[in-house]
């Protein structure tokens, strides 16, 4: 024991010697993305390395993430140089703990974007850094089955609960497949594709008689979805499994699928409703926390991770595409490409109906979330009513509006003060 | 050193360590579940207690340590049972036996996921007998019977070794003697085993079936791997608090509910199996 | 004795019950090691095998996986403060609370059960809540990010097991033993080192490997709490559940691998002295 404890004396002196000596040298870049091992491997080795100073990438889940950066925050000195997050990450935190980033002299292309990293301020609080979408994709294997006279990349929800009928029917087994697990993105087909397909709103519609037709329709989809979905996370590996031939999912959760076999998949256009073809952005940004301990470092990392090179590797990396106007080369990975394509063809679509990312809700975001997740949960899982559910969840969405104050974004109306629930 | 003072000497180091790394921090996040930024209110015990998923998880969690705590004692006294007979091979029978110890929660729930997936292990079983066609889908909706017949199966795996290796060492506290006089008067097995046995080995008993409860109620991962987001449970809906919902008051109203059970078990498990004063063997 | 005792008609039904109680081990070891074979195909297999169907019976040998975190940069430094961290909760869970199990143990004195209480306490509520105010502590009295720091708050989940399992084993030695000793002239702490000591050595190998086990295995502190000097856990498991399945399967693997050999080694303390009591 004695020789124990002398080893364990000896390896804490040594821990604590190297840490003294690495604090200085790299920059600590705390991110909730690029999480999957590979994809925290491609952003240390074909990212990163290029950045002219040591960096330490590390991705966290949100739990550790937010803690230790808390932490930081509250003793007030830290190591954490560069945050990495999506819109909604930052959107939860204070202003004054994030550092202006306004004279830095880079953004994005997109005015909307830098619009919203202002987080309801007048200074950047972050910049934009990649941005990505939710998209549809299939084994080719279901093609067969659409329905007569449906075109892949101008479906309608009535089409797709037909395709994912048929396929049923011929199958015997329900193979459309959404990612409704613990970790899956399943609010955000809520508030950004079936509600902007179906009410033309999110927040001001949430009750509305458009809403509970969205619903039914959403029941009926249910009926042909494989009932494990509730343990799915990421799309991709029902759809190289064979468990799913028809989903919806983030298009960097699909990228698996598409770079292990190529030619078994295709991505196309989300549906569309009566309200149009509803589809939003997942905007992810850099930031630097108050307590950054080298300061020069972590602006100088903020704008080596805009540079048009770095945009292009790190699209490489984690199928998140470009913020800045940049020439995409020709020899990106089969995942890119398709996901890029289907998401061109979702923007330029007729009858696009483009939403943004909820803005103003601050740390209310998970509570926003939780609204759209309890509503599924009860009418598709619960089978509880419809109508008496919305009525139910209306109140506490109400609330949330109410609280934060926060005005509509598209495509709901605009309004003055809180986004009222109508 | 006297009687007296001695034990509060031996106690002391872990006294202070826990003041000092445990309650310091626990007094701080408890503080928050009695208040709403400026007084003190039960509005956060009350917002997570009528929560549509509350009832629901509190259920489950109950239900599931119902379950699987008995069953738990059971295997791991008679695997206990079972070694203290044996001969040869003992050393790797217990050594293959202990190996669950050394797999974290998340790595079981992995484990047992590739068994109950629907292209899983299972399902290739009963592919490969010709008992069924096509992979059945175990882990779904309607299926809560087999969800949880997952989630009980991987946690009674995982987690027996705990119990095991408690009553092993407890066990081989028990004097031979004792077992050879009883073996002269004619005593059966299984009477040896209820009337040696059993009532010597309560201390450990006592201490595996606490330490066991107390780690049922914050089962977690291996609830996510298996059952999603279809068998909520208490330490689920804790984290989805403090970390998805950014309500660190309600997270903790919670996390004092879960502890108000965990003691409240504890004390009955106790008061149950009490060690009789000045027993000894 | 066995001969003396068993007569003819016995001897079918001691042979049934030899075969069933051969069977049940046979059973139970399957029972456990089946599982983890699964888990070894799986990080043995190609990702195509991993998400086929029906899947293969035996591994393939396919190292990709594996290979992949062989490269992973920083794997042997976090795999060491693996092993630091988990070797300093193994030893101060147990200086710290082999004593107070032995106070629990011997002696009746006032605030035993607020003590009992507090111990149990520690265990009953969950970690990533104390994280933050913990973390804060760490970072101003400079304990952040040390393997030392990291091993502290590893005890407090450890001590727990520390405290209630050398309890039990203490109950279970008779006082009247150490009783003996004092009248043949030992003190109480050689009474205690030559005569207690060496019978409850398997509970204290025991609750060692449960601090070591906990420690290992312990994600979010590891998270938190460690940047530069990240344990292996905190390297790989935290971000596994988010990663393609044929490298959840491996890194599953080689966490577990470490554990099972250090089961493996020490499983002889664990189990030694009960030969002894036995035979």
């Amino acid at each position: 024991m004695t020789l124990f404890s002398k080893i364990a004396g000896v390896a804490s002196g040594v821990a604590l010697s190297c840490t003294a000596m690495a604090a200085q040298a790299d920059v600590l870049f705390w991110s909730t993305q690029a999480k999957p091992v590979e994809e925290s491997q491609a952003m240390r080795e074909q990212v990163l390395a290029g950045a002219g100073q040591g960096v330490d990438y590390q991705p966290n889940d949100a739990g550790p993430w937010l803690t230790r950066l808390n932490a930081e925050l509250q003793s007030g000195s830290g190591t954490i140089g560069v945050l990495g997050g999506l819109h909604g990450d930052f959107a939860a935190m204070s202003p004054d703990d994030l550092v202006d980033l306004s004279d830095l002299g880079v953004s994005s292309a997109s005015e909307t974007f830098n619009t919203l990293a202002m987080l309801g301020t007048d200074k950047m609080l972050y910049i934009p850094w990649m941005q990505a979408s939710y998209i549809m994709a299939a084994n080719k294997e279901a093609l067969p089955y659409l329905p007569e006279g449906a075109d892949i990349d101008a479906l309608t929800y009535d089409q797709l609960i037909e395709w994912a009928a048929n396929v049923h029917e011929a199958t015997g087994e329900p193979k459309f497949g959404f990612p409704a697990g613990p970790k899956g993105l399943k609010h955000r087909f809520f508030q950004g594709y079936l509600y902007p397909s179906y009410t033309n709103g999110v927040v001001r519609t949430f009750a509305s008689d458009d809403a509970v037709v969205a619903w039914e329709k959403f029941r009926e989809l249910w009926e042909h979805t494989n009932p494990a979905s509730t343990n799915f996370s990421f799309m991709q590996e029902q759809l190289l499994s064979g468990d799913a031939w028809i989903v919806f999912d983030h298009t960097s959760r699909l990228a698996q699928a598409f770079n292990d076999r190529p030619d078994d998949f295709v991505a196309f256009p989300a549906p569309a409703g009566p309200a149009g073809r509803g589809f939003m952005p997942v905007l992810a940004g850099v930031a630097i926390p108050r307590t950054a301990p080298d300061m020069e470092a972590a602006k100088a990392l903020v704008k080596y991770m805009l540079a048009p090179e770095t945009q292009i590797a790190t699209l490489r990396a984690t199928n998140f595409f470009p913020v800045v106007d940049v020439a995409l080369p020709d020899d990106l990975p089969p995942s890119v490409q398709a996901a890029g394509a289907a998401v061109a063809k979702m923007s330029a679509s007729p009858d696009a109906n483009p939403g943004l990312l909820p803005a103003g809700l601050g740390d209310k975001g998970g509570e926003f979330n939780r609204v759209f997740v309890d509503a599924f949960e009860r009418i598709v899982l619960a089978r509880q009513d419809i109508r008496a559910v919305l009525d139910d969840e209306k109140g506490k969405l109400a609330a949330i509006m109410e609280e934060t104050g926060a005005p509509c974004w598209a495509p709901d109306a605009p309004s003055e003060g809180a986004c009222p629930v109508e | 050193m006297s009687a007296r003072v001695l034990p509060y000497v031996l106690i002391l180091p872990v006294t202070l360590f826990l003041c000092l790394f445990f309650l310091y921090p626990f007094i701080l996040v408890s503080q928050q579940a009695f208040s709403n930024g400026s007084e003190l209110t039960l509005d956060n015990f009350r917002e997570v207690t009528s929560h549509w998923k509350f009832p629901i998880s509190m259920k489950n969690t109950l239900l599931l340590a119902a379950v699987v705590v008995p069953i738990q004692v059971a295997l791991a006294l008679l695997m206990a049972t079972m070694v203290s007979k044996m001969g040869k091979g003992r050393d790797l029978v217990l050594y293959i036996w202990t190996i669950p110890l050394g797999i974290s929660d998340l790595a079981a729930g992995i484990i047992w996921l590739a068994i109950f997936d629907q292209s899983g292990f299972l399902n290739s079983m009963m592919h490969g007998l010709g008992v069924i066609d096509k992979p059945l889908n175990l882990l779904s909706y309607q299926h809560p019977g087999v969800v949880f017949l997952a989630i009980a199966l991987a946690e009674i795996w995982r987690a027996t070794a705990i119990m095991l290796v408690i009553l092993v060492a407890g066990i081989g506290l028990i004097p031979k003697e004792y077992y050879e006089a009883a073996e002269v008067f004619g005593a059966s097995p299984w009477k040896r085993f209820l009337r040696i046995t059993l009532p010597l080995l309560r201390p450990s008993l006592q201490t595996a079936l606490v330490l066991r409860v107390i780690l049922a109620f914050e089962i977690f991962a291996v609830v996510a791997a298996l059952g999603g987001t279809l068998f909520p449970v208490l330490m689920g809906e804790t984290y989805a608090y403090q970390f998805d919902l950014l309500n660190s008051r309600a997270a903790a109203a919670m996390a004092l509910i879960i502890l108000g059970i965990s003691i409240g078990f504890t004390l009955i498990i106790l008061r149950v199996l009490r060690v009789p004063k000045g027993a000894s063997i | 004795m066995t001969d003396a005792v068993a007569s003819a008609p016995g001897a079918d039904t001691r042979k049934s019950a030899r075969f069933l109680y051969v069977s049940a081990v046979v059973f139970l070891c399957a029972w456990v090691l089946v599982p983890i074979y699964f888990l070894l195909i799986n990080t043995l297999s190609s990702p195509e095998t991993v998400t086929s169907f029906p899947k293969p019976f035996l591994p393939e040998f396919d190292m990709g996986s594996l290979t992949f975190f062989a490269g992973f940069a920083g794997i042997l430094t976090a795999l060491k403060n693996s092993v630091v961290v988990a070797g300093m909760t193994m030893v101060m869970s147990i200086v710290i609370g082999a004593p107070a199990g032995y106070a629990l143990s011997r002696f009746e004195f006032r605030g035993k059960g607020l003590f009992r209480l507090l111990i149990l306490l520690t265990r009953a509520f969950p970690l990533p809540l104390l994280a933050l105010p913990l973390a804060v502590l760490f970072i101003r009295t400079g304990l952040d990010d040390t393997a030392f720091g990291l091993a502290i708050v590893h005890t407090t989940l450890a001590i727990p097991f520390a405290v209630l399992i050398t309890f039990s084993l203490f109950s279970g030695i008779p006082i009247e033993l150490e009783e003996a000793a004092w009248t043949l002239g030992c003190t109480r702490l050689t009474a205690f080192t030559k005569v207690v000591l060496p019978l409850i050595l398997p509970g204290i190998a025991a609750s060692a490997i449960f601090a070591f086990v906990i420690s290992w295995n312990e994600v979010f502190a590891a998270a938190v709490l460690t940047i530069e000097n990240r344990t292996l856990t905190a390297f790989l498991l935290q971000n596994l559940d988010t990663s393609p399945l044929h490298l959840k399967f491996a890194g599953g693997f080689i966490l577990v691998v470490p554990a099972l050999i250090f089961i493996f080694a020490v499983r002889k303390y664990l189990f030694a002295m009960w030969g002894i009591a036995n035979r």
